[in-house]
């Protein structure tokens, strides 16, 4: 192996690793200062934490802010309004606990900088609903990354972070992490007392709508590449709700966001014929959710069946009814800077399609399901819950701690809190961080120790990818045609035409039944078998391999959910069309899985859902 | 849109390579200058676009569902808090929009340790950094244990 003994290894030792410099990411960053005076915070990112994350591009609301200084809305309200749209399954505890502690965080951005736009009558941040506050947020990201450099010892941009290491002298606890710099090719060795995972969902696991030169323009950052996933899952932590993958109705092909367009314009949508859809679908809606129908807000989960059942009854298109607001020439400026600040692509479809919103009623679309934790769906880490009320079943340790001693996470990667958003993420790694600080304080000598034998072997395995791929080139003329390698282009697709066709994608009308899951088991099973044959040309096409290899991880966890859950809790989001309807008798529970590495073995299980009753 | 780099005025500073989320803005090593190596992988963040010094990087919509002829173009200017937006339609209409991208100077944050460092007892309660005060109310709100039951609701 002439070809690693020569790749350098470069050793870093932290109190605190946060992987991922998101809004999570950059949350636990700020806290873990603030509590962790004497720490050595280390924050490691795959991309530029200036512009990282699902924010990079900028937000134009805060959708997770209570208000409570005005008497808005208390944590409970939010509790209850996640579990409503969640169809009565989210972790209420942890739920709460983000609801608490959100508003200080958001009071934080704006006296940093981030404009928040005012009401002018009351002086009030300017709602866009009940929830939403309304902001200039272009540099939201930048503004918050600004504050996280100002926190942490150490940041390391552009190092992908392919495994988490364990500890060699106590089993079931974390160690530290490795990955690679994706500009050197040196290999990391973070040693770290606690890890903070703050990684990214995933998109990009079930085929997106469009597949040309179009498919980075999914409605999730197409770097968000399930790490929050695959990291935990690697090393044995339990997951949760990853059936609950979420689909998106938004603005045809840009997924321009439509939460402004509802709330803030009092736009609204019709079909083709210029008919309000979704009375009709009501009754059909009753028979599979019983009275969740009722509830208000109606469920996300709902409002796309409806939706998907008039576009089957062939009224499509259903469009946005812009052209009455848009004549009032500010609510025209809001419709256009909405897009411009977070999702400009919108722009660029209408601009290059001559759809002026305020001659055209736009058309809108559901998108591919995506798999992640904080907007409107659940998906990920069971983590432990806060110290003062949460029950028995649901602590085990330090708040966000996963069931793996000494690993945390937030954002994405913590499961069961829906709709926290960019806000709630941040606050999420506050939480998190306040907790590994305690965490590492009782350490005491008790100290992690990395395996050696566990980081070199990690060190073939990560590198393979170029070595197989400088081999397998000489067998070629040219091309990307090997018998010896696949590229991750390839392997992703792979990996979306199977979760699209077997698992619920938009070619099978998000249904699936154990037939299909099974099927696609075998297949995900080939695919694993092929990552080993990776083919990487570069580093940059080595990010891609580790990005796939996350992705496929995920995708698994997320078909033995789906197989697990015998009902369809979530109609719009996905069916299991041989249990058609929601079974509140047997499945008001949420799923957990385990894997374990050595075997490959998932192991699934429940666990008790606690309310707030009052 | 994919971005793309204009050959005249791109000198390879490589401030896109630097902040691609993506990781898809490279250099060239025949011209020395940066352009975008996997176009179906860019989300149109325009975060190239808006770092690049030159005004060398533009978008052109997606080949799949974007019809030529259109473009948007910005300018994001840190000092004055600003960034600037010009859409032009295929058909030729424009619309022109500014918005303000923040209200404090560049770098002002005050660090999480220039606060006055936490006591052991803070270090022990479910406050979180300048809590309560940033929460502009008297006290952290909580739930008492028996509040959380089973059950469906």
């Amino acid at each position: 192996m002439g070809l690693f003994s020569k790749r350098k290894t470069v050793f870093v030792d932290a109190d605190i690793l946060v992987i991922g410099g998101g809004m999570a990411g950059c949350g636990a960053t700020y806290e873990s200062r603030y509590w962790g005076r004497d720490k050595k915070i280390v924050v490691v990112e795959k991309a530029n934490i200036e512009r990282s994350g699902a924010v990079a591009q900028g937000l134009y609301a805060i959708n997770c802010y209570m208000g409570m200084q005005w008497d808005e809305n208390q944590p409970e309200d939010h509790v209850r309004y996640a579990r409503n749209d969640l169809m009565g399954l989210v972790r209420e505890d942890l739920g709460y606990d983000i609801a608490r502690h959100v508003d200080s965080t958001v009071h934080k951005f704006e006296e940093w900088g981030l404009p928040i736009m005012k009401d002018p009558e009351t002086g009030r941040y300017l709602r866009e609903g009940k929830w939403q506050i309304m902001i200039h947020g272009e540099s939201y990201k930048p503004i918050v990354a600004e504050a996280a450099r100002k926190a942490a010892t150490e940041i390391y941009n552009r190092i992908m972070v392919t495994h988490l290491l364990m500890d060699k002298t106590k089993a079931n606890r974390v160690a530290g992490a490795v990955g690679f710099n994706v500009r050197t090719g040196d290999f990391y060795v973070f040693r770290a007392k606690a890890v903070i995972v703050a990684a990214g969902g995933a998109s990009h696991i079930f085929k997106p709508r469009a597949v040309g030169e179009g498919m980075g323009r999914t409605w999730y950052a197409p770097w968000s590449s399930a790490s929050a996933y695959a990291l935990p899952i690697l090393v044995g932590a339990k997951m949760t709700q990853m059936e609950n993958r979420i689909v998106l109705t938004r603005f045809k092909d840009g997924y321009g966001p439509v939460g402004a367009y509802f709330l803030h314009l009092k736009t609204y949508t019709e079909n083709a014929y210029g008919n309000n859809y979704e009375p009709t679908w009501y009754e059909n809606t009753k028979e599979l959710v019983g009275d969740y129908i009722d509830r208000q807000p109606v469920p996300t989960c709902l409002r796309n069946h409806a939706f998907l059942e008039e576009v089957k009854a062939g009224r499509g298109p259903i469009r946005m009814v812009t052209k009455e607001a848009f004549q009032d020439p500010h609510k025209e400026q809001v419709g256009w800077e909405n897009f411009l600040g977070m999702t400009i692509g919108q722009a660029v479809v209408w601009a290059s399609q001559n759809i002026d919103p305020k001659e055209i009623n736009p058309e809108l679309t559901t998108s591919e399901p995506y798999v992640m934790g904080s907007h409107a769906t659940c998906s990920g880490a069971w983590a432990s819950g806060p110290e003062d009320y949460a029950p028995d079943e649901y602590q085990w340790g330090y708040n966000r701690m996963m069931t793996v001693e000494g690993l945390f996470g937030a954002g994405d990667t913590i499961g069961g809190t829906a709709h926290k958003f960019s806000s709630g993420s941040f606050t999420e790694g506050r939480i998190a961080a306040k907790a590994a600080v305690n965490y590492v304080n009782d350490l005491g000598n008790d100290q992690p120790q990395v395996r050696e034998s566990e980081y070199e072997n990690l060190k073939q395995v990560v590198f393979q990818p170029l070595e197989t791929y400088d081999v397998g080139r000489n067998e070629i003329v040219a091309g990307t045609v090997s018998p010896s390698y696949l590229l991750p282009i390839h392997g992703l697709q792979r990996l979306e035409k199977i979760m699209d066709e077997y698992v619920g994608g938009i070619s099978a009308h998000y249904t699936t039944n154990e037939p299909m899951l099974t099927r696609g088991l075998e297949l995900l099973d080939m695919l694993k078998e092929d990552l080993a044959y990776l083919g990487a040309e570069d580093l940059h096409q080595l990010q891609r391999s580790w990005e796939l290899q996350h992705r496929v991880l995920a995708s698994e966890c997320v078909t033995h959910h789906t197989m697990f859950r015998k009902e369809t809790r979530w109609p719009g989001y996905y069916y299991r069309a041989d249990h058609p309807k929601l079974d509140d008798t047997d499945w008001h529970c949420f799923t957990l899985s385990q894997y374990d590495r050595e075997s490959g073995k998932w192991t699934m299980d429940t666990a008790p859902v606690y309310h707030i009753v009052d | 849109m994919p971005t793309f780099v204009y050959m005249t005025r791109c000198d390879g500073c490589g401030h896109c390579v630097d902040i691609c989320p993506s990781d898809i803005m490279h250099i060239d090593k025949t011209y020395r200058r940066a352009y975008n190596i996997e176009p179906n992988m860019c989300w149109e963040c325009y975060s190239c676009v808006k770092a690049c010094p030159q005004n060398a990087i533009d978008c052109r919509g997606y080949a799949d569902f974007a019809p030529m002829g259109h473009s948007v173009r910005t300018l994001r200017e840190e000092e004055k808090g600003t960034i600037s937006w010009k859409i032009k339609f295929r058909d030729g209409r424009e619309k022109n929009f500014e918005s303000p991208i923040r209200t404090t100077p560049w770098g002002s944050i005050k660090s999480a340790e220039d606060y006055a460092a936490p006591s052991q007892e803070a270090m022990k309660s479910q406050e979180l950094a300048h809590e309560p005060n940033a929460l502009n109310i008297d006290k952290l709100p909580a739930l008492v244990p028996d509040q959380l039951k089973l059950g469906v609701v």
